[in-house]
């Protein structure tokens, strides 16, 4: 524990305009889905619009404030530790986000389906749903008529297997890059930390590539019962992760190519780099546990 | 205190089961409920005694260990003895609580051997029982009317605990529960038996009673299911072996004579008599009992586009309903005759007039 | 706590910071504030209007309940007015009256210059006007507010809700983006901000219960934040997590729910235990008893937390092994409630006690909290609580734990507190005034609702059957007097927070700690330079 006096910022308005953007995006996005499921028009997007610029607005300016004052010497080693926490329990929080939706995959595997085909202690309950028969993956739900079941599946062993290899490989490119910061080799930091930047792009081509596959041609979709749904909402959580962790990389290699960072001080690169490794873990339990199980 | 209030509550509480003052559970009918109530008389004396004890002390330090009576302060802030002992004994009291509640718990889940199976379905907002043994499927509807609801009318004693068709079961049989729902989770409770299931579309729970007094036994939903979820009771009648027969087949002939009545052609205004009764029993709660229904939640009948359209269309919502929304199939519920005189009414009333009307022959095809 | 020996800090250092200033002028000194004081202020503030609408909501519910029959309000708008009743008390009272304390005095109480992070701060608590604004909002749309309950059990709340759920869905989003938020700078706060020489077993209790807590929240807010969007995906995109036709199961959005739910209770209590610990040591003049024991019980607690939750689902029909397995783990949360109950009451033990306002209000915490407690061991026997789950016991159980529990130990704190943030007394008449009138409005309210549960009263129901009018009608009655007299607090406060007696800076003449050693009221900048503890 330091004895140094610890920096606290001087008023500051971006928390409020923030929390408006976080305002705006809610009331927008709610009226926005109303209007889309009862088939209306509404002022939703524009406002849900609005939300966005503010936060763009607010992300630029915040971030922007925090990078002068660190690059400033304002901060000390305590400052450092509280983002650092900060950073680690923000992934812990996003570890529970999955979490829920990896127990509701669990739980339907395990629980609901059985049941509904006649397996189990609840397995009177097939009475509702007579000729349904239990299987993982659910091809064919128990009422077909309000949710068909898939044609066919994404094969795990084409291009989830390679998604795999480019995510696991971009974690490793990702760590000689900042072994490249650390002993401060700028070239060779820029080179991996693209290179990171291209496999996290290629995944993602390829995750698309796969829905579009998914939708076009397998009937798998959201509304084909719950292994599209448990399907798309894991992969889709993942996949928007994934994005918003290309662009947190990008703004990184944004911030080298600038100069930013030292061999010593740079925990935004650090920050990045361990989402991106959280990001990485939760695609090996999808891969698992999605695609192969 | 206030702990002490409820324990002396208690032993004032008579034995009828409906006093208005009743401050404790029932003790209720069947083997199970005795023994819920004896763990739950068990689990409350242990709460009693520990409440006391600790209640005790803190109030004897309050009285006795107070500044103004010149207390001073002792400095002990800990002993590991007394906080081990206080640890380990509720461990053992808990251990001494959770044995014969396990094997309460394991009686109330052998459902096997039954005698009668009846399926007991939650809709919004009524009971529905298929006998699956027997041909008998019936709803049972609060019969309790909207003026004693509305305090225009002196309230019966059975007050919202009442149902046009009751649930009738055999004394001294073991009748299995497969409890489900259409639309939204209810919950299926009858406290003297001390049987209270969940009621989960698209599943099954099964539950079981066996009722050794013949009589008559009111119970509730306990799920909030929606705006009436205060209206839906549940009434069992538990009628002695021959009794219960006799209404078995008295149920078969009813359905019979229904059938009968189907095939009979009938005048609009015979509709539309009969189908003010059925509408404001089977329809009112949501489209309100003058058809202006909720706005937001319910549509009007007032000039709505089906009441006011083909009269095909009309017939196919009101006997098949609308899926994802609140609207039943009402085909299950309503007898052909009902379902014809409640299109006919509602489009010649509540504020429309179309002028056409339906048989019930013409029914059967939806 | 261990006592504390302070090196007496430097109080008025900011003279010679050039950051260190007093507060802002205007409007724009909430709106831009990054100080953990204006930050406490504003939550508790904000808490404060909340628990007065959601207590007016209260007083909506059980006027229509005084009699048989419907005098006032229609089913629909009950249960709206119960749904709002239980999310604004939960979401906008009481966990922000926790923060709220916590942001004034965890800093002060373990020497830190402010929160970790003072511009997050400020965002976490901005959030929730917005995020009650959208969820009172939906009082005036089409189809009314949420109307399934503040546990909003799916089909009811996705295929059979009104359309305001969409907005409640964001609304909750939102608002746990801010809890989230605020958890992750009170961790960060106490792990890396605390005085040289205060560790982490001399913390004061408040802040090991917050420091948990906020564990707490960071485990189980994204948990929710996820059911939520499964309902959304339900409601608008086609999806079928609670629709057994797809595969789904309505249970699933229940066993969601209560794995954020059980510990979201626990969130809604431990900080009340801290404060309690912090409050019955003042005022016995004796130190806590068993300090290591309180801590490793609320640890114990919390992490029971995570495996109980399906004790709120004992009739959903869970397979006989999960029912027995969800009461043992139920039943054993039963040690470490004890434990603390226990040492609470062996702290006044040979103590020399004065009852002062935020004493009266500890001890009626340790009294009704502990019948609360007990009458939550009886629901967690299984075969017991078919009887009891969804009726009326069930009401009075959590109204026990959550009223004179959480509600009576954020009044007792602020009693406790409010001299050091304003510098002056509140008065100790009207205090005493406002705790005789709440304790016997509580009591009056909530007691008489053990019975009409055991008597067989379902919960959430606007109309009941005759044999339960009696204990209804005194239960009106007692709400009616629980929520008046809340007046006389707001009076208290308001009042003599302005022109009450000047305060010293111990304020009670037992208190011990670092918060209790800067002036009252307390500097806008405390501890800049952190104050050396041995």
């Amino acid at each position: 524990m330091s004895t140094s006096s610890y920096y606290v910022p001087e008023q500051s308005r971006w928390p409020i305009i923030a929390s408006l953007s976080l305002g705006l995006l809610a009331y927008g996005a709610g009226m926005t889905f109303n209007a889309m499921s009862a088939g209306g028009s509404s002022i939703g997007p524009y406002i849900l619009g609005a939300g966005f610029l503010v936060l763009f607005y607010v992300i630029f300016g915040w971030f922007r404030d925090v990078i002068s004052e660190s690059q400033g010497g304002l901060y000390s080693e305590q400052m450092d530790r509280s983002f650092r926490q900060g950073m680690l329990w923000f992934i812990f929080s996003e570890v529970m986000f999955f979490a829920a939706f990896f127990g509701a995959l669990f739980y339907v595997r395990t629980f609901s389906v059985p049941w509904l085909g006649g397996e189990g202690e609840k397995g009177v309950t097939n009475m509702l749903w007579e000729g349904f028969q239990a299987t993982w993956p659910l091809m064919v739900t128990p009422d077909p008529a309000q949710f068909e079941g898939p044609k066919e599946l994404v094969d795990p062993w084409h291009l989830p297997l390679l998604n795999t290899v480019l995510l696991i490989s971009s974690s490793v490119t990702i760590t000689i890059a900042h072994h490249a910061l650390k002993e401060g080799h700028r070239k060779k930091l820029e080179l991996w930390l693209a290179a990171t930047i291209v496999l996290a792009i290629a995944f993602l081509y390829f995750q698309v590539v796969e829905y579009i596959e998914a939708y076009t041609h397998l009937g798998l979709t959201l509304q084909s019962g719950i292994y599209g749904a448990t399907f798309f909402m894991l992969t889709g959580f993942h996949g928007f992760h994934v994005t918003l962790g290309t662009i947190i990389l990008f703004v990184m290699l944004l911030r080298i190519f600038d100069g930013d960072f030292t061999p010593k001080q740079h925990f935004a690169f650090e920050a990045a780099a361990w989402y991106w490794h959280f990001v990485d873990v939760v695609w090996v339990g999808l891969f698992i546990f999605v695609y192969v199980l | 205190m206030t702990k002490a209030l409820l324990a002396l509550g208690l032993s004032l509480a008579g034995s009828s089961a409906m006093a208005d003052w009743q401050v404790n559970l029932n003790r209720g009918v069947t083997e199970i409920s005795n023994a819920v109530f004896d763990l739950h008389m068990l689990i409350f004396w242990i709460c009693v005694v520990i409440g006391v004890g600790v209640f005790g002390v803190m109030f004897y330090s309050i009285f006795m260990h107070r500044k103004s009576k010149g207390a001073q302060a002792a400095h002990f802030h800990e002993n590991t003895t007394v906080e081990v002992v206080w640890t380990v004994i509720p461990f053992l009291i808990l251990i001494g609580m959770a044995i014969p509640a396990t094997g309460t718990l394991m009686d109330m889940y052998d459902t096997s051997e039954a005698d009668v199976d009846i399926q007991v379905t939650g809709y919004q907002w009524k009971w529905r029982y298929q006998y699956l043994d027997e041909d008998i499927d019936f709803f049972s509807n609060m019969s309790t009317p909207r003026e004693e609801i509305y305090n225009e009318a002196g309230k019966n004693p059975n007050y919202l605990l009442e149902v046009d068709n009751p649930l009738v079961i055999p004394a001294g049989k073991k009748v299995r529960f497969l409890i489900t729902a259409n639309d939204v989770i209810h919950s299926w409770w009858v406290p003297h038996f001390a049987v209270k299931k969940d009621a989960i579309p698209g599943f099954i729970n099964e539950s079981w009673v066996r009722v050794d007094e013949p009589g008559v036994y009111r119970g509730q939903c306990t799920e909030l299911c929606g705006k009436d979820h205060g209206f839906m009771p549940v009434v069992v009648e538990v009628k002695p072996q021959a009794e219960y027969e006799a209404w078995v087949a008295a149920q078969k002939a009813k359905q019979a004579a229904l059938a009968d009545a189907a095939s009979q052609s009938y005048s609009i205004d015979e509709l539309i008599a009969t189908g003010e009764g059925v509408y404001q029993r089977v329809c009112a709660a949501c489209h309100a009992p003058n058809g202006g229904g909720v706005p937001g939640a319910f549509p009007a009948i007032t000039g709505s586009a089906i009441a006011t359209g083909p009269i095909a269309d009309h017939i196919n919502i009101v006997a098949n309903g609308k899926s994802g929304t609140a609207m039943q199939a009402f085909k299950e519920q309503l007898s052909a005759v009902d379902l014809a005189a409640v299109v006919t009414y509602q489009r010649n009333r509540l504020g429309n007039a179309v002028g056409d009307f339906v048989n019930p022959s013409d029914i059967q095809n939806y | 706590m261990a006592t504390v020996d302070i090196d007496l800090p430097h109080v008025k250092d900011h003279d010679h910071d050039p950051h260190h200033h007093g507060p802002a002028k205007g409007l724009g000194r909430w709106l831009f504030t990054t100080n953990h004081k204006d930050i406490g202020s504003m939550y508790l503030i904000f808490s404060l209007c909340m628990f007065l609408i959601g207590g007016l909501m209260a007083l909506v519910i059980r006027a229509e309940l005084f009699q048989p029959g419907l005098q006032l309000v229609e089913p629909e708008f009950f249960n709206q007015m119960t749904t709002m009743h239980g999310l604004i008390m939960v979401f906008g009272a009481v966990m922000p009256a926790f923060v709220g304390l916590a942001n004034w005095m965890i800093p002060m109480m373990i020497g830190a210059p402010d929160m970790a992070l003072p511009r997050m701060n400020n965002w976490s608590f901005w959030i929730l006007p917005f995020a009650f604004l959208i969820l009172l909002s939906s009082l005036l749309m089409e189809g009314g507010a949420p109307n399934f309950g503040w546990t909003f059990y799916a089909p009811l709340s996705t295929t059979y809700g009104p359309p305001s759920t969409t907005f409640f869905i964001f609304g909750v989003h939102i608002m746990g983006v801010s809890s989230i938020m605020g958890a992750i700078n009170i961790i960060a706060t106490i792990l890396n901000l605390r005085a040289p020489g205060m560790t982490l077993m001399k913390m004061p209790l408040f802040v090991w219960t917050w420091l948990i807590t906020a564990f707490l929240l960071i485990a189980v807010m994204p948990v929710l934040a996820g059911v939520v969007t499964m309902m959304l995906m339900d409601i608008h995109f086609g999806t079928s997590f609670f629709n057994a036709a797809g595969g789904g199961d309505p249970v699933l959005f229940q066993h969601v729910f209560w794995f954020f739910g059980h510990p979201e209770v626990y969130i809604m209590i431990l900080p009340a235990f801290g404060i309690v610990s912090e409050i019955i040591p003042t005022f016995a003049r004796k130190r806590l008893f068993g300090y290591p024991s309180m801590v490793y019980a609320v640890a114990s607690i919390a992490l029971l937390s995570f495996i109980v939750w399906a004790h709120h689902m004992f009739t959903v029909g869970m397979p006989l092994v999960g029912e027995v397995f969800f009461m043992f783990a139920t039943m054993l949360i039963a040690v470490p409630t004890g434990v603390k109950v226990f040492n609470w009451v062996a702290t006044m033990f040979r103590g020399s006690m004065t009852f002062e306002t935020p004493m009266l209000f500890a001890l009626a915490f340790v009294v009704l909290f502990t019948i609360g407690g007990l009458s939550g061991l009886m629901l967690a026997i299984a075969p017991v609580d078919f009887q009891y789950h969804d009726t009326y016991f069930v009401v009075a159980h959590f109204h026990y734990v959550l009223v004179p529990g959480a509600v009576f130990g954020i009044m007792a704190g602020v009693y406790y507190w409010l001299p050091k943030w304003t510098g002056h007394v509140l008065n100790e008449s009207l205090g005493k005034f406002h705790f005789w009138m709440s304790f016997v409005g509580v009591n009056i309210t909530f007691f008489p609702m053990h019975f009409v549960g055991l008597a067989g009263m379902p919960r959430r129901i606007p109309d009941y059957a005759l044999q339960f009018a009696d204990f209804n009608s005194i239960a009106s009655v007692g709400a009616f007097i629980f929520g008046l007299s809340q007046l006389i607090f707001v009076y208290n406060i308001i009042h003599n927070a302005r022109v009450g007696e000047k305060a010293t800076a111990q304020v009670w003449d037992g208190a011990h700690g670092l918060e209790w050693t800067v002036p009252s009221p307390a500097p806008y900048h405390t501890f800049s330079t952190p104050p050396k503890v041995d």
